[in-house]
Formats: structure tokens, C-alpha cells, sequence
């Protein structure tokens, strides 16, 4: 028997009859379709069912724009900050031996377990003017919860483990191997890291950091809770979703929301093209 | 490049890795560290590189403490068993890269470097591939790259942990002539780790055997192989039968097979065709009542009785190439045996042989031997040891 006429043996064995499969794939296609289709069409259909030039209106209102740029200033500083912290944190991890390194994997794993809601409220306990420390700062004129310091804060709080989980797992695989022929090789530690680690770890850093972007910009529970809802001041997207909302201002409820549902696909198709790249790059070796 | 390895001690939590190691190497010698996994060796190889650091002792590289050297100042090549290319640079580039890291006043010009490593790929015969990736090339290829790379920064030492663990048994063979041939060129201090005892005497100019984080000899191959200092050695370095024997008032050692047989005869048991007269009358010495033949009329407590006398019991060894097989028996002691299996692939014709008592032998005798004596598979024969080993 020929290899090709086993191994389609083989295949008819594990299949299942044809009404079984038609079944599995209308379950599977049924619950995409009533659980993501829809909800995700609705944004658009209600986004522009009074036509483009309403649409077009609500995006270009200041709040709306004022919205945006908070959200992109947040993402701009609490996303750099959380890739320099997962790149130190997880060449640390996977690099070298040290007691408490269980610990503190623990702790990257902490915004994960704690609710959104809570780790914003940590921030009004800490910096809010009930607290001694948010006394001091009031008294010196510096505003951190209610204000653009404390959204970054708390994003940052909450987009915390996105690029350090990234890359723990990857460089723990890759070992020690290069770094080391590196060194001997008359390499310093900057040299090292700039030529031969950052280079293996480039694909999954850039699949964190998109991970820790849609989840910066995307970010509702903390964030809500030490904004204050000043609207064109401290509004991200997602808490302007919300006013509108509350506000029966369906259409720019729905076209602000259309905003953040790009962002969600361009994201998607973005980090399947990085699993494609990240998959062939690992092959490499 | 002198190398002087002084009492050096190493542990891993509970486990002792090096435990006072000291080996002087000569400049321009080729080393081979040979011992199981967990011996030690590679921890050695590490810490002179200095990829890891002794508990105590010290590491002397051309008169200078390597203590109070960086990795860099240290000038090591060091060829890892699983390549450790830089996995997204061409070959090309990592041969190249100790050339583009240098600081700038010492780093050559592009011309030079291009040059310099021309000319590495073109001695590991790899210059039409300098534009692939590792992932492109085949493991005996990866580690001739990663040799040149090492090579690239005129190291004044080459150590090379396992070269060759990972590569299939051709490759391995050809590529441990060519690093021969290359050390001789080159006449570079080279230490190489490795478990193959083959590999081991083939390239070495001396070899170092350890075990449990101790040196048990070093010596050249010849010395090592047909002077081994103990049984560790000896049983490292290849295949071997065991004999039990007795020594007597003179120190003449006998082959005996008493401590191993319990009942009927003795002799028909254990596989002896006869007996020396001579060991007849060292038996007679320890057992004086009885004569061996007899031994299972002796009750337990009596059989015991000679193994206490224990300063003249030793174990003899033997290579399965130092045995004689015979068909037809002369006038010297024999042992009577089966032939269970007849390997004739190789110079040597192996052949698996079980005694009467059960245990097995292993000889290896020329194919035009076996083929006068036309040996089958089921003969009985008769052996016997031409040489043995005894270690006190």
C-alpha cells in the first residue's frame, strides 16, 4: 500500500459521518453569527441608519474628537511604558535564576485576576483626597485621579502583563544559547541585546504590544472609575460611548462605538498576519 | 596558550559538579574531556570559558588569573553542541559578528572584515553559503559555521563543548578528522568535551577521563586504553568480560569461577573445561578438606568460608578482542560456551556467547577465523582469555 492510500485510510477512520459534520458546522457558523455577526453589524447598521452625514457629525463633534486624542495620548504613554517594563521584567524571568522570580511572575500576573473596577479604585484610595498622599498632592496642585495622569495610571496598571506574558514563554524557549556565544564572541550587554535577543524576540513583541494597544485604547472599568466623566477632558472612547449612550444619543453612541470596532478588526487582521510571521520565524532554527 | 586548572570546586545546590579539579594543559595540545553525563566535564569547560564561576580554585590562562578576566578579556572560541547560531543573521554575518562588535578604534574595516571571513567559510567550505540562514543548512554544516564564527576572533584557546553530540554518525566522523587536521594547522589550545570514547581517542593528543566531578586518569589515548588506572576507566573506555579469580601466596593470579557457582559440579556448572593443576592446589590451600569438584556437599557456611579469605579473591577483566575461541580444546584451561548470536558486520566478527551458567561472554575474533573454524549459531565452544586487566 502507498503511503498516499494510508493515510487517507487513516482520515476516513477519524471522520465522522457526513450529518454529523453538517451539524457541528451549523452549531459552530450559528453561534459566530447570533454571539459576534450580529452584535458587531448592529454598530454599523445603527452607527448609520439615519444616513452618512449624521455619522460624519458625531465623529467630528469635539468631544468626540477630544476623546480620541485622550485615548491616543493614554495608549502613547501606557503602552512604551509596559513594553519597557515587559521587555526588562521577562529578560530577567527567562535570562537568569533568582530567588522570588515566582513571586513576582505572581504579581505581572495580578491586573489579570483583579477586577477593572477595583484596580481603579486602588488609585482613588491611593491619590484621592481622602488619602494623605492625595492631600499632599491637592495641596501642591497636582491632579492625578480626575485627570489624564490617573487614566495612564490605571491603563497602565491593567495593561500590565500583556508584553512581559508575550515574551516570557518565547525567550524561556529560545535559552540562554546565543546570548552567551554573543558575550564570547567580545559582545557587550547593550550589543547583546540590541543585536541578538531583540532581533528573536521581534514578532512577539510587536504581538504584545497590538495586544497591549486594543487593550489600552479599548479599557472601560478602570479607567471609568478614576476619570470623573469631565466630557473633552477626561473621556477616553469608550466612557464617551457610554454618555452618549446614557443620553439617548444613539447615532453618536453608535458612531463613536464604530470607531473602537475599526480598531478591534484592524487589530484581529493584524495579529493574524503576525501569527503567520511569528510561526515561520520560529521554524527558523 | 597555557591553561592551568588549580583545585577548582564547583556545586549545584547539593549536587557536586567539580569536586578539586586540577589539569595542567600545554600550549597548543589537543584535550578531550571524556566522561558520562554528569561527570562534570562540561561544567569544566564553562568555567574556564567563564561562563560560569568556580566555588573555589583558580583558572590560570598564560600565567594571568582568568579570576580577574571578563569573558572578553579571556579571548575563548567556544563551540556549542547545539550551534547557538544567531538564528536571523546569514552565515555570513554571524561568522562576522565578533569582528562588527569590536569598539571602534579596534574594529577592521568593512574590506577586512569581508576578507577575514571569506576566507573562514572558504576553510569550512562553506563560502557558497554565505548568504543562508542556519535554519538552511544541515547540522555538520551549522557547526562548521559556528566554528568559524568562534575562529573569526583569534581566540588564543578553542573549546568546543560536545561538537559533535548532535550530528549523525558519518557526519561525526568525517568532521572529527577535519578538526584534527585544523588543530594541526592551526596549532591552537583546544579543549573538546565529549562522551564518545571513539571520538575521544581518535583526536585527542591526550584525554582526561572523569566521572562524578573527578578526574579518574589523563594520559595519552595509547596510555589510557591499554594502561586504564582503574576499573572506572577500563569498564568507560569499551566493552569487557569479567572473570573471577584467586591470587596466590606468590601473587599469580588463577581464573576461578568459585564464588559464583552453588551446586552440582563445579566445573560442569560454571563452563571450565578443566582445570590448571595449579589451581587445584590453591583451591586445596583455601578449601583443604574438599576438593572443588565436591563443592556442593559443602554446607553454606563452608562456601562462604573461602570468600574470607578475601586478600586473594580478585576479578580479572577482559576486552571481547582478547578472547580465543577454539572448537577443539588443548592442554590450557577453557571455558565451555554457547554461541547465541553471530554479528559479522565490521573487521571484527562480534559474537554473543552464554556459559553454561547462564552469564554472558562477548568475543570478537577476525572473519577468517571464524570462517576456518566455521562457527554456527548454537556451537558449543571453548574460550578462554588471552589477556586480562586486574585492579587492586
Amino acid at each position: 500500500m502507498s503511503n498516499a492510500e494510508s493515510s487517507s485510510v487513516k482520515s476516513t477512520a477519524v471522520q465522522e459521518p457526513w450529518w454529523m459534520r453538517v451539524l457541528l458546522i451549523a452549531v459552530g457558523v450559528g453561534f459566530l453569527l447570533v454571539l459576534i455577526g450580529l452584535p458587531l453589524s448592529a454598530v454599523f447598521v445603527e452607527a448609520l441608519h439615519k444616513g452618512i452625514k449624521p455619522y460624519w457629525q458625531s465623529l467630528l463633534h469635539p468631544d468626540a474628537l477630544a476623546a480620541v486624542r485622550l485615548t491616543l495620548i493614554v495608549a502613547a504613554i501606557a503602552v512604551p511604558f509596559n513594553v519597557l517594563f515587559g521587555l526588562a521584567a521577562s529578560w530577567a524571568i527567562a535570562k537568569f535564576e533568582f530567588s522570588g522570580k515566582q513571586f513576582l511572575l505572581t504579581l505581572i500576573d495580578l491586573p489579570f485576576a483583579v477586577s477593572p473596577v477595583i484596580s481603579g479604585l486602588v488609585y482613588i484610595l491611593l491619590f484621592g483626597a481622602h488619602a494623605a498622599l492625595g492631600r499632599w498632592l491637592v495641596d501642591n496642585d497636582i491632579q492625578i485621579v480626575f485627570a489624564v495622569p490617573g487614566l495612564v495610571l490605571a491603563t497602565i496598571f491593567i495593561t500590565f502583563p500583556f508584553v512581559a506574558r508575550e515574551l516570557i514563554p518565547l525567550m524561556q524557549e529560545q535559552g540562554t544559547e546565543e546570548e552567551e556565544a554573543a558575550i564570547l564572541l567580545g559582545a557587550n550587554g547593550w550589543q547583546t541585546f540590541r543585536r541578538v535577543t531583540l532581533p528573536n524576540i521581534k514578532w512577539g513583541l510587536l504581538y504584545g504590544v497590538l495586544l497591549c494597544n486594543a487593550r489600552a485604547m479599548g479599557e472601560f472599568g478602570a479607567v471609568s472609575v478614576v476619570s470623573g466623566h469631565i466630557r473633552g477632558e477626561t473621556n477616553t472612547l469608550p466612557l464617551h460611548v457610554e454618555i452618549l449612550y446614557n443620553e439617548y444619543n444613539f447615532v453618536a453612541a453608535f458612531a463613536v462605538a464604530s470607531l473602537l470596532t475599526i480598531l478591534a478588526l484592524i487589530t484581529l487582521l493584524l495579529k493574524s498576519f503576525m501569527e503567520m510571521k511569528f510561526a515561520t520565524g520560529k521554524k527558523r532554527h | 596558550m597555557e591553561i592551568l586548572v588549580q583545585n577548582i570546586n564547583k556545586r549545584f545546590k547539593e549536587f557536586v559538579a567539580l569536586d578539586d579539579v586540577s589539569l595542567p594543559i600545554k600550549s597548543g595540545e589537543l584535550i578531550a574531556l571524556l566522561g558520562p553525563s554528569g561527570s562534570g566535564k562540561t561544567t569544566l569547560l564553562r568555567i574556564i570559558a567563564g561562563l560560569e564561576f568556580a566555588d573555589s580554585g583558580t583558572i590560570i590562562l598564560n600565567g594571568k588569573d582568568a579570576n580577574q578576566q571578563s569573558v572578553k578579556e579571556r579571548n575563548v572560541g567556544f563551540v556549542f553542541q547545539h550551534y547557538a547560531l544567531f538564528r536571523h543573521m546569514s552565515v555570513f554575518e554571524n561568522v562576522a559578528f565578533g569582528l562588527r562588535v569590536r569598539p571602534k578604534e579596534t574594529r577592521p574595516s568593512k574590506a577586512i572584515i569581508r576578507e577575514k571571513v571569506m576566507n573562514l567559510l572558504q576553510m569550512v567550505h562553506l563560502e557558497m553559503f554565505h548568504d543562508r540562514y542556519p535554519s538552511q543548512l544541515s547540522g555538520g554544516q551549522r557547526q562548521r559555521v559556528a566554528l568559524a564564527r568562534a575562529l573569526a576572533v583569534e581566540p588564543t584557546v578553542l573549546l568546543l563543548d560536545e561538537p559533535f553530540g548532535a550530528l549523525d554518525a558519518k557526519v561525526r566522523k568525517e568532521l572529527r578528522h577535519w578538526m584534527r587536521k585544523l588543530h594541526d594547522d592551526m596549532n591552537i589550545t583546544s579543549i573538546f568535551v565529549t562522551h564518545d570514547q571513539e571520538e575521544a581517542m581518535e583526536v585527542s593528543d591526550r584525554l582526561v577521563v572523569m566521572s562524578n566531578g573527578r578526574i579518574e586518569q589523563v594520559g595519552t589515548p595509547a596510555d589510557v586504553y591499554h594502561t586504564p588506572a582503574n576499573s572506572f576507566v577500563y569498564d568507560f573506555l569499551g566493552n569487557y568480560n569479567e572473570f573471577a579469580g584467586v591470587k596466590d601466596e606468590d601473587g599469580v593470579v588463577h581464573l576461578t569461577e568459585v564464588d559464583v557457582e552453588k551446586s552440582a559440579s563445579t566445573t560442569e556448572k560454571s563452563g571450565w573445561l578443566h582445570r590448571h593443576p595449579e589451581i587445584e592446589k590453591i583451591m586445596a590451600k583455601i578449601a583443604p578438606s574438599k576438593t572443588l569438584d565436591h563443592a556442593e556437599s559443602l554446607p553454606a557456611a563452608e562456601i562462604v568460608a573461602p570468600k574470607q579469605l578475601v586478600g586473594q579473591k580478585v576479578t580479572l577483566f577482559a576486552r571481547p578482542h582478547e578472547m580465543i575461541v577454539t572448537k577443539t580444546p588443548d592442554a590450557n584451561e577453557y571455558i565451555i560456551a554457547k554461541v547465541m548470536h553471530i554479528n559479522p558486520a565490521g573487521p571484527l566478527v562480534k559474537i554473543d556467547l552464554e556459559r553454561l551458567n547462564g552469564r554472558p561472554l562477548q568475543a570478537e575474533i577476525p572473519k577468517n577465523v571464524l570462517d576456518d573454524l566455521n562457527i554456527k549459531k548454537f556451537d558449543t565452544v571453548f574460550v578462554r582469555p588471552k589477556e586480562t586487566k586486574l585492579f587492586e
